[in-house]
């Protein structure tokens, strides 16, 4: 029998707010254990909650990016269940009434657009964290994150396979960094997903039972665990068995998923509107002042790159992968003045690879936009070749210095005095006798030689053009 | 010293005929002479003689306040910085709070000397004091008798005089149902009209603080500074404060008083009922228009609010579950254990039944039959008094069907417990203010006339129960043995 998978995905992210949901504290990562935990976040008897108007604003930017009715009256409500490292016994989240209601994101498969719906996205309290190891059989609270603002985004049942799932989630990624409303990062739960899988018979309507899996927190994680649960699930419908609706858990190391809990098993959350918060109310005109702050998105901004600067699809579809690498990209093009092609190279191409390689973000570039458009504005101009170019910028990784400050430092500028390069051209000729024989004899190939010779004479500096062209008027002779 | 008006005592501190260091001693060794009544969990005696040491500095100086130097007495529901919280209960005896609640700040800076913590029911859930963990308070008109609940300690206290006046917390009828029992005058506000930051909570959409005094002019001074807009509580209202005590004097010539007959049927006492009958005879002679008002949806107002005080409690209650402070169980064997046993032991019965009846509730399937419908009722109830208080300016009524009822006489039969705030009940749902004063006495034991008014009208509340006061004097009338 054919299959269809059916994927669904809820995805919290953490708003970039200074403080928390509810309260003052601070809500920076990898602060000593409970050091950013006031009152509020603790529980303690008879605190109240007040709402961060920062982390509204912010849900309010997503809706409007995501082209979604945003409710003009919201509610907060309780989700009761008891966990350690939830203080109060209940999470403040949104049920009946959340903020951000219908919108949808494109997305792109091999080539081919997909409109993905988004069913809602919601405020909530993140929880704190249990630590189990270091504790000798006991657990550890760490109540840090213990109200951070999350938005909980869900998406319909719209995506058919692991890959569409994985589009759809890193469009998102795309989306809420540009946007400014999460910083994105993954290996520090900034950014978390659920995911929500069942398979059917192709051609068959109805919806299969569905398990949810937790804690899939990367890209790859993702593919992999939907992949895995597809295969679980149609293994065993096809030997005979039932899926049953429950919660797994995936396992990266074992790279599989098991189950945490049954619907049966599940709490009843007994949600109910928090009385200790009002309700929130948006306005048209703050709607229209977000609208209106809105930035460039992704989309809008790869085709203007494509449109404006003759890029090519990969160079500006990675460019606009962030939005600071695409500022970067375009404060290097100004401040340079050189071709759009020749920036986008250098930035998707050694620039990214030093960040990769060094595990910084662009941001943290230490090469910044000003240096590098001093760079390669010197290959511009001919002053140095695009293979001295590399060994400056390694140069500048390493210090502070700019480009025209390594070129004079080293003497690596670019010799375009002919005098020069034909004195060289006269000592290689001279030389090798043999090859030159070769060459006139028309074996075209010993041209390169005689090109690597006189570069190598000239420690690369010799500007490549002059060295062909001379080179060609000499052995022709 | 003790016998004296709030403003009295204002008189003698800023004329020097005493200290507060002298009154405050007074106030000390009055609580521990009547200790039997257990009117107090913590006597903080220390930072009382401190209080009254940095008043007296201030009194000297003609920077007091009127509160300045006069000992009061916080229930213990209030969260006071470094002294012990126990909100009545086992769970909290070993709690002390690492901040002050925004009410008690607000007395410390007037100058206040906090003499203690007061007796309460466990969490605020009950209408005898027989529920505290630290044992029942006695009321000190007849110390057979229960003083009424929650706020029991403060209105023995005050009735007894072992504090000035006091703050309260009324739920359902929490400050006012004690304050007739006890004979004193007892106010809860607006919703919204007093912060509830630090006040711990049982239902938080009915919960409000208030002042638990003599005299409605004491009242007044007292509710001038608790009142007030808190950034760190969202359901405190922004409107100005107004000077309460400025228009106690106005006359009550053509104020529309109205009786809903739901108030005056079955049930209320019938010597209770003629002793209002009495009060209410003074303000036709002050010159009021009395009327008889309809307000059909008070019937519904203990069901109602017998699911929403419950639901909201079984959410606020589960913060109390041993992992970070308060009381845990010995030697749990895992976290279900240390949940279970911790909130098994550490809660009182009464605590414990509204925490299920509220989750019951609040339950898949339930969910809609019963909160929602609860929800609808509020409303109904709520649209009763908009529409009551647009025909006249306050409402009258008993705060109690009978005068103080014995000890252990109700607390075996929870649903007849209840019905004992059946008359203050509705007024919380609704969300407008109240106040309870003493009215007269049947066979001994005080009587309490209730009045009710529109919202943020406590102004208008103070005046006509000052008025009531200038011409009566049951107000003034001191539990024998306590003189």
């Amino acid at each position: 029998m054919e299959w269809e998978t059916v994927i669904g995905l809820e995805i919290h992210t953490q708003l970039a707010t200074q403080s928390k949901i509810f309260s003052g504290a601070a809500t920076a990562y990898g602060a000593e254990p409970n050091t950013q935990a006031c009152a509020v976040d603790l529980g303690l008897p008879g605190v109240l909650p007040v709402l961060n108007e920062e982390a509204v604003h912010k849900a309010v930017i997503f809706g409007m990016a995501i082209e979604a009715e945003i409710a003009p009256y919201s509610v907060f409500a309780r989700k009761n269940y008891f966990y350690p490292d939830l203080p109060k016994g209940y999470q403040i989240s949104q049920f009946e009434l959340p903020i951000v209601g219908n919108g949808h994101l494109d997305i792109e498969v091999d080539g081919v657009s997909k409109r993905i719906g988004i069913t809602r996205a919601h405020l909530e309290e993140d929880a704190g964290k249990s630590l189990h190891e270091d504790f000798h059989g006991l657990t550890g609270i760490d109540l840090n994150r213990a109200g951070t603002p999350l938005l909980e985004i869900v998406s319909e049942p719209d995506m058919r396979s692991a890959k569409e799932a994985v589009a759809y989630m890193r469009k998102l990624h795309e989306l809420v960094r540009y946007l400014d409303i999460c910083d994105g990062n993954m290996q520090e739960g900034s950014f978390r997903c659920d995911a929500n899988v069942s398979v059917r018979p192709k051609g068959q309507k109805e919806f299969g039972t569905r398990a949810e899996i937790k804690n899939i927190n990367s890209f790859k994680f993702v593919e992999k665990a939907i992949n895995h649960e597809i295969e679980r699930q149609i293994e065993l419908i096809e030997n005979g068995g039932k899926v049953v609706q429950e919660t797994r858990l995936y396992d990266s190391v074992k790279d599989e998923t098991r189950s945490m809990r049954s619907k049966e098993e599940a709490n009843d959350y007994r949600y109910f509107p928090d009385p200790d918060l009002l309700p929130v109310f948006i306005s048209e005109e703050f709607k229209a002042v977000v609208k209106a702050q809105l930035p460039e998105l992704p989309q809008a901004k790869k085709h203007r790159f494509k449109d404006q600067y003759a890029l090519d699809e990969e160079n500006a579809a990675i460019l606009t992968y962030s939005c600071q690498l695409a500022d970067y990209f375009e404060a290097v093009l100004k401040a340079s003045g050189c071709e759009a092609r020749l920036c986008a190279n250098w930035i998707t191409g050694d620039l990214s690879a030093a960040l990769n390689k060094a595990g910084l973000e662009i941001t943290d570039s230490p090469v910044s936009d000003e240096r590098l458009a001093g760079l390669l504005a010197r290959i511009s101009d001919n002053t140095i070749s695009g293979k001295i170019a590399k060994q400056v910028f390694e140069e500048m990784w390493q210090s502070t210095a700019t480009a025209d400050e390594i070129i004079a430092e080293k003497g690596l500028k670019q010799i375009t005095d002919t005098g020069a390069i034909e004195a060289i051209i006269d000592k290689i000729i001279a030389a090798n006798p043999g090859q030159v024989e070769q060459y006139r004899s028309g074996k075209d190939k010993v041209f390169a030689f005689f090109v690597g010779q006189v570069m190598k004479e000239m420690q690369g500096k010799a500007n490549p053009a002059e060295v062909n062209k001379m080179l060609k008027v000499k052995l022709n002779q | 010293m003790h016998t004296k008006t709030l403003l009295e005592l204002v008189q003698g501190l800023r004329s020097g005929e005493f200290s507060s260091v002298e009154l405050t001693q007074a106030f000390l060794n009055r609580i521990m002479q009547h200790q039997h009544l257990n009117a107090y969990i913590t006597v903080t005696e220390e930072i009382a003689l401190e209080n009254a040491k940095a008043a007296d500095i201030r009194l000297s100086n003609g920077k007091a306040e009127l509160l300045t130097g006069i000992p009061i007495a916080q229930k213990d529901i209030f969260c006071t910085l470094d002294v012990k919280t126990t909100c009545g209960s086992k769970m909290l005896d070993n709690f002390t709070a690492p901040y002050n609640a925004t009410v008690v700040e607000k007395l410390n800076q007037a100058g206040a000397v906090m003499l203690g913590k007061l007796n309460m029911d466990e969490f605020a859930m009950g209408s005898s004091n027989e529920t505290s963990y630290y044992g029942v308070v006695k009321n000190p008109w007849n110390t057979n008798t229960v003083p009424g609940g929650s706020s029991g300690g403060s209105a023995a206290a005050v009735a007894a005089r072992l504090a000035v006046c006091a703050t309260g917390t009324d739920t359902g009828g929490s400050i006012r149902q004690p304050a007739a029992l006890c004979g004193i005058t007892g106010l809860k506000p607006t919703y919204g009209r007093v912060s509830r930051y630090g006040m711990i909570a049982y239902a938080s959409s009915l919960d409000q603080g208030g002042p638990m005094t003599h005299s409605a002019e004491e009242a007044a001074v007292m509710l001038q500074t608790m009142a007030g807009f808190d950034e760190k509580d969202s359901t405190s209202v922004d409107c100005p404060v107004p000077d309460y005590r400025a228009g106690l004097n106005n006359s009550l010539a053509g104020l529309k008083i109205g009786l809903p007959k739901e108030f005056f049927g079955e049930g209320l006492n019938s010597e209770v009922a003629s002793t209002l009958e009495i009060a209410i005879n003074e303000y036709s002679k002050l010159g009021a228009e009395i009327k008889e008002i309809s307000m059909p949806n008070l019937k519904l107002a203990i069901p109602a609010y017998y699911v929403i005080a419950p639901a909201e409690c079984s959410a606020n209650l589960s913060r109390f579950d041993g992992v970070r402070y308060g009381y845990r169980c010995e030697n749990p064997v895992d976290l279900t254990d240390l949940y279970t046993r911790s909130r098994g032991e550490g809660f009182g019965k009464e605590v414990k039944r509204r925490i299920l009846m509220g989750t019951y509730a609040l339950s898949a399937g339930y969910y809609d039959a019963y909160y929602i419908k609860a929800q609808k009722v509020r409303r109904l109830i709520s649209e009763d008094f908009k529409n009551a208080l647009g025909e006249v300016d306050v409402i009258m009524g008993p705060v109690t069907p009978t005068t103080a009822f014995g000890i252990g006489e109700k607390i075996g039969n929870p649903i007849e417990m209840y019905l004992s705030d059946i008359y203050t009940i509705a007024i919380n749902l609704a969300g407008v203010p109240a106040m309870s004063i003493p009215a007269g006495f049947v066979a001994g034991m005080p009587v309490g006339l209730q009045i009710i008014g529109n919202y943020f009208a406590e102004d208008r509340l103070l005046n006509i129960a000052h008025q009531y006061q200038q011409v009566t004097d049951w107000h003034q009338h001191t539990p024998k043995g306590f003189e």
